[in-house]
């Protein structure tokens, strides 16, 4: 494990314990309809209090997989275990595990108290215990002044909530949330996205989240598994999937990441060698299993690229090209640089100050350089 | 899981078809049958079909009821869509709320009341009843149906593409024809086909309004079968039962292709 | 002048079917009104006729102080009559029941069908209800009757030894209602049922329901608009039904659409019949104003 990434991470980190018994785990789960294959001979492992989020582009499998976990979908092979128990079979009414759904699925015909009273009621509750329950939900979810209120009389945050709430009355083990502020605004999502953090924190919840949204998931989770085509090809902490992405695919799904194609040289302590068609020299740190004379990528993100007019004194991994687009983002400024060969590059700069004397503008002639532990290898 | 059609559901929609369509299957079945008997079958024979056709009086009928559909059900179509033009575009004008209540108050109103209704208009204004006098009451209770039909595909019609027609800087006169009409047509022949359906099937308003020699077959047929059932009238039900359901059959099927050729073209835009 | 006459143009959209409506729809109730107030007479028409128009107003009053309510008198009195009404009603509500009873079942077997099916099916219910209403009644005379299809069925099955007397019976007028009426009930049930979010069901499972459960928790409250608009579909045009208790019902069925027509063409009381078409118009209004309402409401929602 790599130190610089292990210092961002917080004390909680069951998955490195090799003792730790996993809470969740899918073993070798397939899922087909008809021809096609959703999920693919998959296999995870997700921890008790763990808040785990599944990303990927929409068809990757992701929601099947949660939907196999709640019980909406039989497993074509293979199993899932909750807590040891093998759930196969076992219908969704008797799995202590609870969803959000996407479009929030709130019962349109019931107030936002009958809502979250629902499925308590149907655990045969008793009333006094269901009417304590409720408010105490309503409470954690700041609805107490809208109990009497039915779904189509809410707005689309506090249906929100609602359905949080709903879901967690049951105090279920698991609550898996299916793309849960999609339908919110950008402003109202950020926040949101805190609360749930907040909230799963003290419940002590396992969590299991869905998105397609990379930043959400980052927001919010302890760890992030990507998926593509049925498969997962990543799971690890978010400052380790965007620090230290295992391929070109995850490296370009989370967030912006420049590649070029390079040849492997060699690794000589610590530092690893790269070679361009051009017959320069690309310098980067990073385990690497390749030979060489191996087609690798040298990838670096656009915040890691310096950019100047001048020519920069460190003679490591240097491009020089035209500046070609600006975008004036507020925080940031990002610029997309023509190199000489052709090909485009992405280097953005944080905006820390108001003004800037004589800032780089458009047709200039600019270098772009990055340290080589800024950049990475990937070979696949 | 909840999405499977289960065998109670299949079971329930088998059963409700086979009471929809068992009878109507017998009448047809019994209408090719050799004996006068109507329900002892004794061999497959047309020949109640060539007496249906040699009985003058319920060839006239069925001309006379021919007649009236088409006229009404053209009249109606028009006021109807016009009624429904009204009622979608006008959201306030005086007496609308009279206005809608007559559109949409005939299609629960039970046939005796519109029937006696309407004959007693005709006698007090001296109207001798006839052909004339069951077209206008035809027509004032299918126009009613056409209107709802129409009505319904124009409220789900995009106001913005009249808007268009008329920033483009055609009159909303010609906008109606070259926009609105177009987009709505299948529902105003829907609306049509309805009409003249309705007025094919009608019975007790032609009582009430018809004189001499206005005979319709719906009244020939009524008073017939009070006699008793008939290999004959099998015969005729038969023919218009399979005229009618094959004018459904083949409008739906024609919007149907229309509907998948427009599929295919935008789908070939989309990719291209 | 060319606005003038697009302007001309636009309100006869409004004006044309309006003043169509004005005389052959409203002026009729206003003549049944006026003549179920007036007395019987042995003439052509067979009505002394009040308030005309040529009297001018000084005679229209005088037409109005004429005004009787013996015909109303006389219907309450004939106890054929009232009797009329309450089985008209009875057995609209039974049959109305009936239909749900059937159509329920099958529009949600429809609603379950798969996608592609399910225009196809859509197409079957609505197929009955373009043939016309009249041979849909007489297929089942030819079906019902003594030595009919369902008595040779069931005597050859051995269910029965002597044949049972369906026609002419108040149950012949009761298959033949729920028969007629069946996709009144389920087009609007089928409408419901389909446009519902499957995910509810989910959701309703995910927090402890078995199907069932489901079912009555989640699907059938909402379903409720559409089992009131389908029962009023049936039960209001029910009421007044002809044709059915004419051709299926036998001497002791009563319903009031038979009266008044027996009224209008065997005994020529126009008055009298007249006065029984209001007092059926009034038995409906409520129904009526309820489903316009609800209707109203459901647009309301769905827009």
């Amino acid at each position: 494990m790599n130190k610089q990434v292990a210092s961002f991470r917080r004390s909680f980190q069951p998955w490195d314990d090799i003792d730790a018994t996993p809470f969740i785990e899918f073993r070798n789960v397939t899922k087909r309809y008809g021809a096609v294959t959703a999920v693919n001979d998959l296999s995870l492992k997700i921890f008790e209090r763990e808040f785990f989020a599944l990303l990927g582009p929409s068809g990757c499998g992701k929601t099947t997989l949660m939907r196999m976990l709640a019980g909406f979908e039989e497993v074509s092979a293979g199993s899932v275990l909750l807590a040891g128990n093998d759930l196969v079979g076992v219908p969704p009414y008797r799995r202590p595990v609870n969803m959000m759904f996407q479009s929030y699925a709130l019962f349109p015909h019931m107030s936002v108290e009958k809502n979250i009273a629902f499925g308590l009621k149907q655990e045969g509750m008793a009333k006094a215990d269901i009417a304590a329950r409720v408010s105490k939900m309503l409470e954690l979810v700041k609805m107490e002044a809208f109990a009497k209120r039915k779904p189509d009389q809410l707005s689309g945050g506090q249906r929100q909530r609602v359905a949080l709430a709903r879901s967690l009355a049951k105090q279920p083990k698991v609550l898996l949330l299916d793309e849960p502020l999609g339908a919110l605004d950008r402003k109202l999502r950020e926040e949101t996205q805190f609360e749930l953090v907040d909230l799963q924190e003290n419940l002590g919840i396992t969590f299991m989240i869905v998105t397609h949204d990379q930043q959400e998931a980052m927001t919010v989770a302890d760890r992030i598994a990507v998926m593509d085509h049925g498969r997962i090809v990543q799971t690890a902490p978010p400052t380790e999937i965007y620090e230290r992405p295992q391929s070109r695919y995850v490296a370009d799904f989370l967030g912006d990441i420049n590649l070029v194609e390079a040849t492997f040289a060699g690794t000589t302590k610590g530092t690893v060698s790269l070679e361009t068609s051009q017959g320069g020299t690309l310098k980067t740190v990073g385990d690497v299993s390749a030979t060489k004379g191996d087609v690798v990528w040298f990838a670096v993100r656009p915040e890691k690229l310096e950019i100047s007019r001048t020519k920069p004194a460190s003679g490591d991994n240097l491009f020089f090209g035209e500046v070609w687009d600006i975008a004036y983002l507020g925080d940031q400024t990002a610029y997309r640089v023509k190199l000489d060969n052709g090909i485009f590059v992405k280097a953005s700069v944080l905006n820390t100050r108001v003004d800037v004397d004589n800032p780089i503008t458009w047709e200039d002639r600019v270098w772009l350089s990055c340290a080589p532990d800024a950049a990475m290898v990937l070979s696949a | 899981m909840n999405r499977a059609w289960s065998p109670f559901n299949v079971t329930s929609v088998v059963a409700g078809f086979a009471f929809l369509y068992i009878p109507i299957l017998l009448l047809i079945i019994y209408s090719f049958n050799e004996s006068k008997l109507v329900t002892v079958w004794a061999g497959f024979s047309v020949k109640w079909y060539a007496a249906a056709f040699a009985n003058e009086a319920l060839v006239s009928a069925a001309w006379v009821t021919l007649r009236v559909a088409l006229v009404s059900a053209t009249a109606a179509t028009i006021l109807g869509t016009l009624a429904a033009l009204a009622l979608a575009k006008f959201t306030r004008f005086r007496g609308r709320f009279l206005f809608s209540g007559m559109v949409y108050a005939p299609l629960v109103m039970p046939e005796v009341i519109t029937g006696l209704s309407l004959l007693l208009l005709f006698v007090a204004m001296n109207v001798d009843r006839g052909i004339e006098t069951v077209i206008m009451a035809h027509i004032t209770f299918s126009m009613c149906f056409v209107a709802v039909v129409v009505q319904s595909r124009l409220a789900g019609l995009d106001r913005s593409l009249e808007e268009a027609a008329l920033d483009l800087g055609a009159t909303p006169i010609r906008a109606f024809f070259s926009v609105t009409l177009p987009i709505i047509a299948p529902a105003v022949l829907a609306g049509w086909m309805l009409a003249f359906t309705l007025s094919l099937d009608d019975l007790v308003i032609a009582q009430f309004n018809s004189g001499p020699g206005a005979t319709t077959l719906p009244m020939k047929i009524f008073s017939q079968v009070r006699l008793g059932v008939t290999p004959e009238i099998n015969a005729v039900c038969t023919i218009l039962v399979g005229l009618v359901a094959s004018g459904v059959i083949i409008a739906s099927v024609t919007m149907k292709r229309r509907d998948v050729r427009r599929m295919r073209a935008e789908q070939l835009a989309a990719r291209g | 002048m060319k606005a003038v006459w697009n302007g001309v143009v636009s309100r006869s959209v409004i004006w044309l079917p309006y003043l169509w409506l004005l005389i052959f729809f409203l002026a009729p109730f206003v003549m049944v009104a006026k003549l179920s107030l007036s007395e019987p007479a042995i003439s052509i028409p067979p009505y002394n006729p009040v308030l005309t128009l040529a009297e001018g107003p000084a005679g229209w009053w005088a037409d109005i102080k004429r005004f009787s309510l013996e015909n109303y008198v006389f219907i309450t009195q004939d106890s054929l009559y009232w009797r009329s009404y309450l089985s008209s009603v009875w057995i609209a509500f039974v049959s109305t029941f009936l239909a749900l009873l059937i159509g329920y079942p099958l529009a949600y077997g429809m609603a379950r069908a798969p996608r592609t099916l399910r225009p196809l099916l859509l197409m079957l219910v609505i197929l009955p209800f373009w043939t016309s209403f009249l041979i849909r009644v007489y297929a089942w005379i030819g079906i019902l009757k003594k030595e009919g299809l369902l008595n040779q069925f069931l005597l050859w099955a051995h269910v029965i030894t002597e044949p049972l007397t369906i026609l002419n019976t108040t149950t012949a007028v009761y298959v033949g209602i729920v028969y007629s009426y069946l996709p009144f009930m389920v087009l609007p049930l089928y409408a419901n049922l389909e446009r519902q979010d499957l995910t509810l069901l989910e959701a309703a499972s995910d927090l402890g329901c078995t199907r069932t459960q489901a079912f009555w928790k989640i699907t059938w409250p909402l379903s409720l608009p559409g089992v009131l608009a389908g029962c009023f579909l049936v039960f209001i045009p029910v009421v007044g039904e002809f044709v059915i208790p004419s051709l299926l019902g036998g001497a002791d069925t009563l319903m009031i659409g038979r009266t008044l027509f027996d009224e209008f063409f065997l005994n020529r009381d126009w008055p009298v019949s007249s006065a029984v078409a209001v007092i059926l118009l009034l038995i409906l209004v409520v129904p009526i104003m309820l489903f316009q309402r609800s209707e109203a409401r459901s647009r309301e929602a769905a827009s």
